[in-house]
C-alpha cells in the first residue's frame, strides 16, 4: 500500500504522531501574518499532488486509528450519528459519493463494483468487503450515512436544502470542535452559527449561506477552518467537555511544544445528485507547536496571528487563558522579518 | 459553461414527435460511462451553436433520477420566441453532439412532506415526470392535476393514465374542464406541500389560493422560468473589464456580456434564480425589469438588475461586471 498507517490513539496515552511527510502537507491556515474572518471559499477541484487538497476525499497515515477512535466514541454515544426520516437518501447521495470518489482516487485501497443496484465495496485498510442493494438499507450494517461515515475521516454533515435555508438534519460528529450534533441536530444555517462572535455583524453569514445554497453538482467548494486543542484530541465535545476541559490547565512552559496541537479544519461542500442536500464533510488536521515549528515560517507566522488575535475571537476558540503562554512559546519562532505571501512552507526559500 | 456550473458532452441519441407543438429529445453520454444522478425538479441548460450565434436554454429534465444512461427533455416549438425551441425543432438531428450543463435543480421537492400536490399546465408538466418516477422509486404519496389545451396536446398524458390513474387528472380547456382548486387546496391534509409549473397566470393563481386559505409559504414551490423578451438595442459600459458592449435587439444582456467574454454566473437564465444579479454602477434611462428575483425595493432603487431577462432603455448604464 501507498500509504504506511500510523498505530497510533488519540486519548489516555496519546500516541498520535505526525511523520515528517504530514507534518509538510499539513493544511496551514494563515496565508498572511494576521487573521480576520472571511467566507475564504474556493473551489474543491484538487490541488498540488501529495496535499490534502489533492483528492476529494484525503486519505492520510492517521485513517485506522482515527476510524478506531470514531468506533470508541460511538459505543460511548450512539447520538453521534443521526439522521432524521427524510434524509435517508441523502446518505445514501453521501455513501455513493464517497465510494465512488475514493475507488478512482485510492484504486489501490478502495474498490467499488456496481452492476445495476447490486453493489460490492472493498476497504483493504478496514478489511471490509461487502456486498449490498444501493438505496435498500436492509443490506447494509448500519444506515448508509454511518456505514459511510465510519469508514471516512473528518465529521459529516448533511444538510437539507429548503425553504432558502439549509438544516443541519444528518449527520456522523465524533471529531468536532466543540459542538454537538445532538444539539444542533434539525436547527438551520442562521440557528447552529448563533454563538459565534462577530461575524453575525460582519455578514458573514448571509454571504456564506447565499454561496452554499447555489453549491452545484459537479463543482464542490472548500474553506478552512482553525483552532487550538491541548493534546492530540478527536473528540472535543460538549458532550466529553468534563475530560478534555480540565487537560487545558495542564499546559505549562515546558511542555507546551509537546501538548498544544493547532487544530485546522478542511471543510469541504457537495451539491448532492439525489437528494439535493449539501454534504458538509469536515475533515480535523492536529500538528504539535514542536512539529510545526520545525516549518520556520509557520512558526514564525502562528506566533504574529496568535498574539494579536482579537480577544473574542481567542474566548470563542477556547485558548483565552493559555494564550500568554502558547505566545511567549512561538515567540522564539519569529526573527522579525518578513515572511512570504500565501500557506506554503516555502523550504525553498530558507538558509 | 458558466462559472457556476460544469458541462457534459452527451449524443442526441433519439428524437420523438410527442404531439405538434412537442418533441422529445434523448442524449446519451459522449464520453463517460454515466451521467450524473439527479433528483427530481432538475434542469439542464443545453448550449447551441446556431450558425453563428450562441444559445443557452434551460429545460426540465423528464427521464428517470435514477438512470445514468441517458437523459431527457422536452421541446415545445415556440413560433414567436427567439428561436432556440426552433433550433432543436429544426436544426437538431439525431446523432448530433451537444453540450449540457450539469443538472441545477431550483424545483426539487420538500422531502419532509408527508404528501406532494402537483399542478402542471401545458409542457410544465416535464419536471414533474422526474418527480413522479423519483417518488414511484422511492416512495412517498402524491398527486398530480394537469390542465392542457386539449387531449391532443397533453404531452404524456397518456403515459400518466396509464401508469397512474388513480393519481393524476386531467383537465381539458375545450371541454372546459376546470381544476375545482378551492376544494382541493382546502380539503388536503397537513403536512401536505404544493408544486406548481406552468403558465404565469397557473401559477398566480394556484399561490396566491393557497395563501388565502392559509397554507404556510414554505409549503408553496412555483418554478417559472421566463424566456428573454425582445426589444430595443441598448448600450452597456461594463466597469470592472473596461468594455463596451451593444444589446441586440433579439440578444439578452446575459448573452450579450457572454458573447464579448465577460463572466456572469448563471443557472436559470429565466429570472427566477438569483444568481446573475449584476450591480448597477450609473444609469441614465429606464429598467425594463423583467424578472422575479429583484423586489419591489431593489427595482425602485435602480442599483442592480438582472441581465438574463432584463433590458434597459435609455443614455447611459454603467454595471459592475
Amino acid at each position: 500500500m501507498t500509504i504506511q498507517f500510523n498505530e497510533e490513539t488519540f486519548r489516555d496515552d496519546y500516541t498520535f504522531h505526525n511523520s515528517d511527510k504530514a507534518i509538510r502537507r499539513f493544511p496551514f491556515p494563515f496565508h498572511e501574518d494576521s487573521y480576520i474572518y472571511s467566507v475564504n471559499m474556493e473551489r474543491h477541484r484538487g490541488g498540488p499532488e501529495g496535499s490534502v487538497y489533492e483528492k476529494r476525499f484525503d486519505v492520510d497515515e492517521h485513517y485506522i486509528s482515527e476510524m478506531r477512535d470514531r468506533a470508541l466514541v460511538l459505543t460511548e454515544d450512539p447520538l453521534r450519528c443521526q439522521s432524521l426520516p427524510h434524509m435517508e437518501l441523502a446518505g445514501w447521495d453521501l455513501l455513493e459519493l464517497i465510494m465512488i470518489s475514493k475507488s478512482e482516487d485510492y484504486p489501490d485501497l478502495f474498490e467499488l463494483h456496481r452492476d445495476g443496484d447490486r453493489w460490492r465495496w472493498i476497504n483493504k485498510p478496514l478489511e471490509i468487503d461487502d456486498t449490498f442493494r444501493f438505496l435498500d438499507a436492509t443490506t447494509l450494517p448500519y444506515p448508509p450515512l454511518e456505514y459511510i461515515a465510519r469508514q471516512t475521516q473528518g465529521d459529516h454533515c448533511v444538510l437539507d436544502q429548503r425553504e432558502g435555508n439549509l438544516w443541519m438534519d444528518a449527520g456522523m460528529v465524533t471529531t468536532q470542535a466543540d459542538w454537538s450534533l445532538d444539539f444542533d441536530i434539525g436547527m438551520n444555517f442562521f440557528e447552529w452559527h448563533a454563538p459565534v462572535p462577530m461575524a453575525h455583524e460582519m455578514g458573514i453569514f448571509q454571504r456564506a449561506l447565499k454561496f452554499l445554497l447555489n453549491i452545484q453538482q459537479g463543482s464542490p467548494a472548500r474553506r478552512l477552518n482553525w483552532t487550538m486543542t491541548v493534546n492530540p484530541l478527536l473528540d472535543t465535545s460538549p458532550e466529553n467537555y468534563h475530560k478534555w476541559g480540565i487537560q487545558k490547565t495542564t499546559l505549562t512552559p515546558e511542555n507546551v511544544g509537546q501538548k498544544q496541537h493547532l487544530r485546522v479544519e478542511l471543510q469541504t461542500f457537495y451539491r448532492l445528485p439525489r437528494s439535493n442536500a449539501l454534504a458538509f464533510p469536515i475533515r480535523c488536521y492536529l500538528i504539535s507547536l514542536e512539529d510545526l515549528a520545525t516549518i520556520p515560517k509557520w512558526g514564525c507566522r502562528l506566533h504574529r496571528v496568535i498574539r494579536d488575535l482579537p480577544a473574542e475571537l481567542a474566548t470563542y476558540k477556547g485558548f483565552i487563558d493559555n494564550r500568554p503562554l502558547i505566545v511567549d512559546y512561538l515567540s522564539q519562532f519569529d526573527d522579525g522579518k518578513p515572511t512570504s505571501n500565501g500557506v506554503w512552507p516555502d523550504l525553498h526559500l530558507e538558509n | 459553461m458558466s462559472s457556476a456550473t460544469q458541462s457534459i458532452p452527451v449524443i442526441v441519441s433519439d428524437i420523438i414527435e410527442v404531439n405538434t407543438l412537442v418533441k422529445r429529445f434523448v442524449f446519451k453520454p459522449k464520453s463517460q460511462e454515466r451521467l450524473p444522478s439527479f433528483s427530481g425538479g432538475a434542469h439542464t441548460v443545453v448550449l447551441m451553436h446556431d450558425g453563428g450565434r450562441v444559445r443557452r436554454n434551460p429545460y426540465s429534465l423528464m427521464s428517470d433520477p435514477n438512470d445514468q444512461s441517458q437523459y431527457a427533455i422536452s421541446v415545445r416549438r415556440d413560433d414567436a420566441g427567439r428561436g432556440g425551441s426552433l433550433f432543436m425543432h429544426n436544426k437538431v438531428q439525431i446523432g448530433d453532439e451537444l453540450e449540457i450543463s450539469y443538472p441545477v435543480n431550483l424545483f426539487s421537492l420538500d422531502l419532509t412532506a408527508h404528501k406532494q400536490l402537483f399542478f402542471a399546465g401545458g409542457i410544465g408538466i416535464t419536471p414533474f415526470l422526474a418527480h413522479i418516477k423519483q417518488l414511484t422509486r422511492l416512495g412517498g404519496d402524491w398527486e398530480l392535476h394537469y390542465a392542457s389545451r386539449s387531449q391532443a396536446l397533453a404531452s404524456y398524458s397518456d403515459w400518466l393514465s396509464d401508469h397512474y390513474d388513480d393519481r393524476v387528472h386531467l383537465y381539458f380547456d375545450d371541454q372546459d374542464q376546470k381544476i375545482g382548486l378551492d376544494a382541493l387546496l382546502g380539503g388536503q391534509t397537513v403536512g401536505t406541500h404544493l408544486y406548481v409549473c406552468g403558465p404565469r397566470g397557473m401559477i398566480e393563481w394556484v399561490c396566491e389560493s393557497a395563501r388565502r386559505l392559509g397554507w404556510p409559504e414554505g409549503t408553496i414551490h412555483a418554478e417559472e422560468f421566463l424566456a428573454p423578451q425582445p426589444g430595443k438595442p441598448f448600450n452597456v459600459q461594463l466597469a470592472s473589464s473596461s468594455k463596451t458592449v451593444e444589446v441586440g435587439a433579439q440578444e439578452s444582456l446575459l448573452e450579450a456580456l457572454e458573447r464579448i467574454g465577460v463572466d456572469a454566473p448563471y443557472l436559470c437564465r429565466g429570472g427566477a434564480c438569483g444568481q446573475c444579479e449584476t450591480r448597477v454602477i450609473d444609469y441614465d434611462g429606464k429598467f425594463l425589469h423583467l424578472d422575479h428575483w429583484l423586489d419591489d425595493d431593489d427595482k425602485s432603487r435602480g442599483d442592480k438588475i438582472m441581465p438574463c431577462v432584463s433590458r434597459f432603455e435609455g443614455k447611459t448604464l454603467i454595471l459592475d461586471r
